[in-house]
């Protein structure tokens, strides 16, 4: 390993990691990529080392195998600077009502493995004394919606961890990114009916991560159209909000 | 289906879009009638399948780079905005990039693109070692000038109707920075300007850029730009060696009502723009690469000032012997209906690389009309001078040339069909182009 700054992409191959990943490698980090498929994260490994002249790093990640979590933070080859959770799973609302496996997997891949797993490199980042912890986490979670409601309150109660965590952290020299992207153009959103105007390309994400972690902002929406959006979604009177179907 | 249309928005026409995540996906998503879209510059139906869409732009990946050579191994999704937003700051560049950075890789090869050097360095083609190519048969083979030569040289400037361009190996050039010494010079009429694009020829960059409000005498009244990359010894103090390349800016939010182009407000704009020009002609100046190789990437949509009902590029090429008149008789009729154009270009051409490339050796003119009118009649007469000339239309730009027109401009047609068919026996890739021009009905 070189002497630059390193970022660990949780969830590397998904589009948002992809184009965390090339932010962070365009600004001179070497990359360290983990996801499910390691073979499915050559093509993208090879991509920034070609682009980058960086070194990236492959490993196994799986965010339900959760005792899996401590072999694989003392396995990685360092403790990198930056770690980044993409991890999540929108999964389909309708059948997570009825299907109690579906539904725990939406909220074990969107709150339970992430905030484990970021909440176990807090501790290292906290004995070393310094690091930044980026969650991507949803403007799903800032109020339940009848359309989306098990994978919100997931989100929800990762925003919740990470803000609880950026306050203990801070005080020890480790900050702690919440991202709330909106809408994406990505695998997951593929096929789905996206409003223009609120909808940003995965590139956007990555650089708006990137000067995050820059800036240490704390609560990220990358569009700042959703913060309003979601303000006033915030504050419709739960008698108004109930009839609303979205 | 999904209702579909080129960078001109004309014709608008329905398409079943597929985005596959996968080169696997890609042989899956090809039915009869499919062709691949990059990012959807080409201007008329080139782009749009027959029956199925293959977008092509989440392949954005770069396989392998050799700095010692400058050779690059690319998916074919990449975009030349891309490459030159990596590869620039480290001193790489493509050697050809036609007039938007916003094209991908496989698009480029297809319509064997050229640049503003295409006179003395060729097209886009010329860079390309070679090609992964999934064909209408259903085989993925690698294309080059050595092996399956013939489906190579079909594959560039084919318009995608070989099969689906996968992968391409290419060379980018080396420069020591991202900066143009540019030199402006003002032209009093048609004359003048084509010999100052004659003299030019030693320029690595040239182009004419023409003021369409300029009528008889002042026909053909021009700026021409020559372009040379700078090196690190003439930048400014300060100026990083290479600049940043900003996002448009400027955006055309909504479609504009079509009357806000009319022959007063392009006459302003022609006569304004030139007089602008015309106060920089003279000594050079060094400017950076996005300003002179792409003036209209930095208004994002700007395809929406033309209106709802979209506007026509209509570039033609005429051989070198006798272009002088037909050029003429061209811009004449063209400055006398008056609602032409913002871009009305003028450059040279080289001879082309690819069996269906459109340059030849010859004046490339390029100009834009708003959908309206009579203006599809107007442009079969156009078309008629530029055939009697010996000249051809640019298949990336066009969007209703007849197949009279197409067939005397591509004498090498049929060499391309007898490929294509060996190619796609059963005629899976086709596209609103193929059916138009090329495809048996």
């Amino acid at each position: 390993m070189t002497s630059r700054k390193t970022v660990l992409v949780l969830g590397g191959s998904s589009d948002i990691g992809r184009a965390a990943a090339r932010a962070f490698a365009k600004a001179g980090y070497d990359v360290g990529l983990a996801g499910r498929d390691v073979a499915a994260l050559e093509p993208d490994a090879a991509d920034l080392r070609a682009r980058y002249n960086i070194e990236v790093g492959l490993s196994k990640f799986d965010v339900l195998d959760t005792a899996s979590f401590d072999g694989f933070v003392g396995g990685l080859p360092a403790l990198p600077d930056v770690v980044i959770s993409i991890v999540g799973l929108l999964g389909v609302q309708e059948n997570a009502e009825n299907d109690l496996a579906h539904a725990t997997t939406i909220m074990r891949t969107n709150y339970e493995g992430p905030s484990l797993i970021l909440g176990l490199f807090a501790e290292k980042f906290l004995a070393r004394g310094s690091g930044t912890l980026v969650g991507v986490s949803s403007v799903a979670g800032d109020r339940g919606r009848a359309s989306n409601y098990v994978y919100g309150s997931a989100k929800a109660g990762f925003s919740a961890f990470l803000s609880g965590l950026r306050a203990r952290a801070s005080r020890g020299g480790v900050h702690v990114v919440t991202v709330k992207p909106g809408f994406v153009r990505t695998k997951m959103t593929e096929g789905m009916k996206l409003i223009g105007p609120l909808t940003v390309e995965a590139a956007v994400v990555g650089d708006a991560i990137l000067a995050a972690v820059e800036k240490k902002t704390d609560v990220v929406y990358v569009s700042g159209k959703w913060r309003l959006v979601m303000l006033i979604i915030k504050t419709l009177p739960e008698v108004v909000f109930k009839k609303l179907k979205f | 289906m999904t209702l579909v249309s080129g960078w001109g928005r004309f014709p608008v026409v329905d398409s079943d879009v597929l985005r596959p995540r996968s080169f696997e996906a890609v042989g899956e998503a090809v039915v009869t009638g499919s062709v691949a879209r990059g990012n959807g510059r080409a201007y008329g139906d080139a782009g749009i399948g027959a029956v199925r869409t293959i977008g092509m732009t989440g392949f954005d990946r770069v396989r392998s780079f050799d700095p010692a050579t400058g050779r690059i191994r690319l998916e074919a999704g990449v975009l030349l905005s891309d490459l030159i937003d990596t590869f620039g700051p480290r001193g790489f560049l493509p050697f050809v990039v036609p007039g938007t950075r916003f094209v991908s890789v496989g698009g480029a090869i297809a319509a064997d693109v050229h640049g503003k050097n295409h006179h003395c360095e060729g097209g886009f083609g010329r860079y390309v070692d070679s090609i992964l190519l999934r064909t209408g048969q259903g085989e993925t083979i690698e294309v080059s000038r050595e092996q399956n030569s013939d489906a190579f040289f079909a594959t560039v400037g084919g318009m995608g109707l070989t099969g689906i361009i996968l992968e391409a190996t290419m060379r980018l050039r080396t420069v020591e920075t991202g900066w143009i010494r540019e030199r402006v010079i003002s032209a009093s009429d048609l004359d003048v300007a084509m010999r100052a694009l004659d003299a030019g020829d030693a320029a690595t960059y040239s182009v004419a850029w023409i003021d369409c409000a300029a009528r008889g005498r002042d026909l053909g009244r021009s700026l021409i730009y020559l372009g040379e990359h700078a090196g690190t010894d003439e930048l400014a103090d300060g100026a990083a060696a290479f600049p940043v390349g900003k996002n448009p800016g400027l955006a055309v939010p909504v479609d504009l009502p079509s009357m806000t182009l009319n022959r007063y407000s392009i006459r302003a704009f022609n006569e304004l723009y030139y007089r602008m020009g015309a106060r920089r002609a003279g000594g050079d100046h060094v400017v950076s690469l996005y300003p002179y190789f792409f003036p209209l990437d930095s208004i994002a949509d700007w395809n929406r000032i033309y209106g709802r009902r979209g506007f026509l590029q209509h570039q033609c090429v005429i051989p070198e012997q006798g272009a002088r008149a037909v050029l003429g008789e061209i811009l004449d009729r063209v400055t006398r209906r008056g609602d032409a154009s913002f871009l009305a270009v003028l450059k040279k051409l080289g001879q082309g690389d690819g069996i269906l490339s459109f340059p030849l050796p010859g004046y490339t003119l390029a100009l834009d009309f708003p959908v309206k009118g009579d203006i599809l009649n107007f442009l079969d007469e156009i078309d008629r001078l530029v055939v009697a000339a010996g000249g051809r239309l640019y298949l990336a730009k066009d969007a209703r040339q007849s197949r009279a027109t197409f067939e005397a401009g591509y004498p090498a047609l049929q060499r391309f069909n007898a490929i294509r068919k060996s190619l796609d026996p059963t005629g899976h890739i086709r596209s609103k182009l193929s059916q138009r021009l090329f495809d048996e009905v």
